[in-house]
């Protein structure tokens, strides 16, 4: 009665696969990281320890920025109306395209001491020198607090549309006052958002590599104490550090996952949340409108920057407060020197051959776990999740590690310097993303809609194309777009991982910066910046 | 319409009076939860009740019937066809879901001719999409939106989709049980109907005794994995095969003991009468007790009578036939001797 069926050795395949991407490399540098030497090294230097807890306290005081921006702003938008809501409320979640390291060049172009507004007050003020420089952890913490705080901004408002009217209601009828009605039944609420956004934000902070490498001068953070030591060729010292930071990320996740509780707006059903109020006093509600169009501006000034620094070509703009000449020569450049075409293109396929990888992963996954329940199947769902809560970093040294010695007998090739390794880097960092939104999708199709189409004479490939994919499509296109998204503005595994084959737009745009190409670079982030929105946005259309 | 919708089931000649066969079917999901073994054979033509409480296997039977479960002994045939191990894609029977299982992503007409692929004119899959529509009475909703229809015409539109493909076995799984009770009566009809115009051999699983009386030719009881009784619904209700038989079809009073002696089930096996509500009747003797409740329903009433040891029962009388309170002698016009 019990033959080993099809589907158990299909379950186990898919285990081993994802162990041996997944797991097996972390367990690897864990080996290499037991080196007596490069430990006790580790624990002497003051250096190690200050970059440990720089990685900790930035992405602490990360959170807490982000949150203190994040969260007025999802009140505002969820619970006052006044004239522009609905479009302003859609830009402001906009650095959420942005990936890192052209929200960071875009930083750079603004805030930077040859910015735009540097230039300004220097030129105002008849200064000798730029009045500051943007360096250090405050221009990280700034860069963090910018692009984090659509986080908590997402989570609260979907936590607000969520909150049902009547406990507001019932409150006030029993008699509390706004702020105890705010402290004793609204956060309490809204927990899970705030700890689901906090977690998301601590996370992305401790990861966080463009910013620190950009802006860190000498202040290093663990991502990028790890690149350096890896290419001062300390490798033993590299491997260490890199637990260190893994053990980091994983003691973050669990403390914080203790405090989340449950979900108690789904364990109470789906309630009618309050409509906007409308500001009635006229001075009030032109404060909020003229904050909600200044705030918008200030949070698409960067974007600006970076069109506007795009359309400059080489050397054209020293000192002038506004560029003297403005043409698309820099665009030109872009599309029409193979040097520069190339990073394009290879970004382009590892991004796209990654994202259909992990689809396809993701898919056989769904169908192993939700539907045939095989016994592996917390294994599968465990597997496809874990990349997420370790940084990009780990991954990028556990992936060179384990991929740069020859032993084929216990499954170790040689990867390093082939066109493989990369894409295979990104595929890692891409699967939680499609994992989570298929296998969701996947929960909630209805096994019936399979078994009818079976009863129709649907074969299983017919049965998958019309109607198993169709129905997953929304899950399918948020997790592939995020997943692609995440591949092309890739900095993090590139800058460990790339060959000059395979170089990425993301190390193109570094070395523009190098050679003072900044037209080229910014135009380099423009085009990530108009793709990934391209593609998050159909990836989002129901 | 009538001639055309026949004509799709006259391809198989089957002469025996069994068309679709089930021999010892059996399904074991763990030591303590076996289903069957099953014997049941169905005529051509006729439509098949599975009744039965929940978790007595009625639905694992259509499933298997369907093909979605494989039995894990036993054999299913159509027309002399095994087809016990052929997958549900090929083995040609339509089935209507409980929640109806419309593709949302598919509007009427794509939903209706999805399973007629096999044939590539365009053409002749329109006309058959447009006759099975017609026969559930939904002309012209080929483009309409499935979320769009309400709870009765997606019904239809399942089973227009169902019979398109003119499979040999017609599948029903609670086929009125998403309906409002207002509309279930008239649909249980129109169903019946249909399926009696097209003549397609058809089982179908509830587990309300009204619904199988009304839609089935004859129904199968079930009762933890096991077949109780299957036949006519008055053999059913006048002949039960079984105590369960007997309380699960229709109101039954059970006796034992002295009772059931008095009421005339002298000559019986267990000693155990059964009596339905209008076999008893209010007279000069019999069974002496006390009328506790009246329940009035109209043409009828329904008296509640305390016997002497304490029993409840009921009797369906005249409204004006007892007074709540009365000391009243029940005796039995037929007993169901068990």
């Amino acid at each position: 009665m019990t033959r080993p069926r099809r589907v158990d050795l299909a379950a186990a395949l898919v285990t081993l696969l994802l162990a041996w991407l997944v797991i097996y490399p972390i367990l690897i540098v864990g080996a290499e990281a037991s080196n007596g030497v490069a430990i006790r090294a580790f624990l002497t230097r003051p250096g190690e320890w200050a970059a440990l807890w720089a990685s900790i306290w930035i992405s602490l005081l990360s959170v807490i920025l982000a949150a203190a921006i994040g969260v007025p702003l999802a009140f505002l938008f969820e619970w006052f109306d006044f004239p522009g809501r609905k479009t302003l409320g859609a830009l402001i979640a906009l650095p959420v395209v942005l990936p890192p390291l052209v929200g960071v060049i875009a930083f750079l172009f603004l805030f930077g001491e040859s910015g735009f507004i540097a230039r300004a007050i220097q030129a105002a003020l008849h200064l000798e020198n730029a009045p500051w420089r943007l360096q250090g952890p405050a221009a990280i913490l700034l860069v963090h607090a910018y692009s984090m705080y659509v986080y908590f901004y997402l989570f609260m408002r979907a936590g607000l549309a969520k909150l049902d009217v009547s406990m507001l209601e019932a409150a006030q009828a029993l008699g509390a006052d706004r702020k105890t009605t705010l402290w004793r039944v609204i956060v309490p609420l809204l927990r899970p958002s705030l700890i689901g956004a906090a977690i998301l934000t601590f996370m992305t902070a401790l990861g966080s590599f463009s910013a620190p490498y950009i802006f860190g001068g000498g202040f290093r953070v663990m991502t990028t104490q790890i690149v350096a030591t890896k290419l001062n060729g300390d490798l033993p010292l590299a491997m260490v550090e890199t637990v260190a930071l893994a053990i980091v990320a994983i003691a973050g996740l669990l403390i914080l996952r203790r405090t989340e509780g449950d979900d108690i707006l789904v364990a109470l059903g789906k309630g009618i949340a309050p409509r906007p109020r409308p500001i009635r006093r006229v001075s009030v509600r032109w404060l909020a409108t003229i904050m909600g169009w200044g705030l918008a501006v200030v949070l698409l000034l960067p974007h600006l920057t970076l069109i506007l620094v795009s359309l400059v070509p080489y050397g054209a703009w020293t000192t002038e407060i506004l560029p003297p000449v403005v043409n698309f020569d820099n665009y030109r450049r872009l599309f029409s020197e193979t040097e520069r075409l190339r990073p394009m293109w290879n970004s382009f396929w590892m991004a796209a051959v990654s994202t259909t990888v992990a689809v396809v992963v993701a898919i056989v996954g769904g169908w192993l776990v939700v539907r045939r329940r095989v016994a592996w199947r917390r294994a599968i769902e465990g597997l496809l999740a874990l990349p997420w809560a370790l940084p990009g970093t780990v991954f990028a040294i556990a992936l060179a590690t384990t991929f740069s010695v020859r032993a084929p007998l216990v499954l170790r090739f040689v990867l390093v310097g082939t066109v493989v390794l990369l894409p295979l880097a990104y595929l890692v960092r891409a699967l939680p993303l499609t994992g989570r939104g298929i296998l969701a999708s996947y929960r909630q199709l209805d096994p019936a809609l399979e078994e009818a189409a079976a009863s129709l004479g649907a074969g299983r490939w017919r049965t998958l194309a019309r109607v198993t994919l169709p129905q997953l499509r929304p899950g399918l296109a948020a997790g592939a777009s995020l997943a692609f998204v995440a591949g092309l503005g890739d900095l993090v595994a590139s800058i460990v991982l790339y060959t000059f084959e395979t170089r990425p737009v993301s190390i193109e745009i570094l070395s523009s910066l190098r050679l003072d190409e900044t037209g080229v670079a910014a135009a380099f982030g423009v085009v990530l910046m108009l793709v990934s929105a391209i593609v998050l946005g159909v990836g989002a259309r129901r | 319409m009538v001639g055309s919708a026949r004509a799709w089931h006259r391809g198989e000649a089957v002469t025996a009076a069994a068309f679709l066969q089930l021999q010892g079917i059996e399904k074991r999901w763990s030591d303590a939860v076996t289903i069957g073994p099953i014997t049941l054979d169905i005529s051509r033509g006729e439509i098949l009740a599975l009744l039965g409480p929940s978790g007595s296997g009625k639905t694992t039977m259509l499933r298997l019937l369907a093909g979605f479960e494989i039995a894990d002994g036993g054999r299913i045939a159509v027309a002399n066809d095994d087809v016990t191990n052929v997958p549900p894609a090929r083995r040609r029977f339509g089935m209507v879901f409980q929640h109806y299982a419309l593709f949302p992503h598919l509007d009427v007409g794509d939903n209706v001719g999805f399973g007629l692929a096999g044939s590539r004119e365009r053409g002749a899959v329109a006309t058959k999409v447009s006759a099975a529509l017609a026969l559930v009475d939904l002309v012209g909703f080929e483009r309409r939106k499935v979320h769009e229809l309400s709870g009765g015409q997606q019904q239809r539109v399942a089973l227009a989709r169902a019979l398109a493909p003119e499979p040999r076995v017609l599948l029903l799984d609670e086929p009125l049980s998403n309906l409002d009770p207002a509309l279930r009566e008239r649909t249980r009809h129109e169903l019946r109907e249909v399926i009696k115009r097209v003549g397609i051999t058809t089982v179908f699983v509830t587990h309300e005794q009204e619904e199988a009386f009304d839609l089935g030719d004859r129904i199968a009881v079930l009762n933890q994995g096991r077949l109780e009784q299957a036949g006519s619904a008055d053999e059913l209700y006048e002949r039960p095969a079984s105590l369960f038989v007997a309380t699960f079809v229709g109101r039954a009073n059970v006796f034992r003991g002295a009772a059931a002696k008095l009421l005339g089930g002298g000559a019986t096996r267990n000693g155990v009468v059964v009596v339905r509500p209008e076999r008893l009747r209010f007279g000069p003797a019999g069974l002496p007790g006390v009328v506790r409740e009246r329940r009035y329903t109209g043409a009828a009433a329904f008296f509640t009578v305390e016997s002497d040891d304490h029993e409840r029962f009921e009797v369906l009388a005249e409204p004006d036939a007892a007074q709540v309170g009365e000391r009243v002698y029940v005796e039995a016009t037929r007993v169901i001797a068990l």
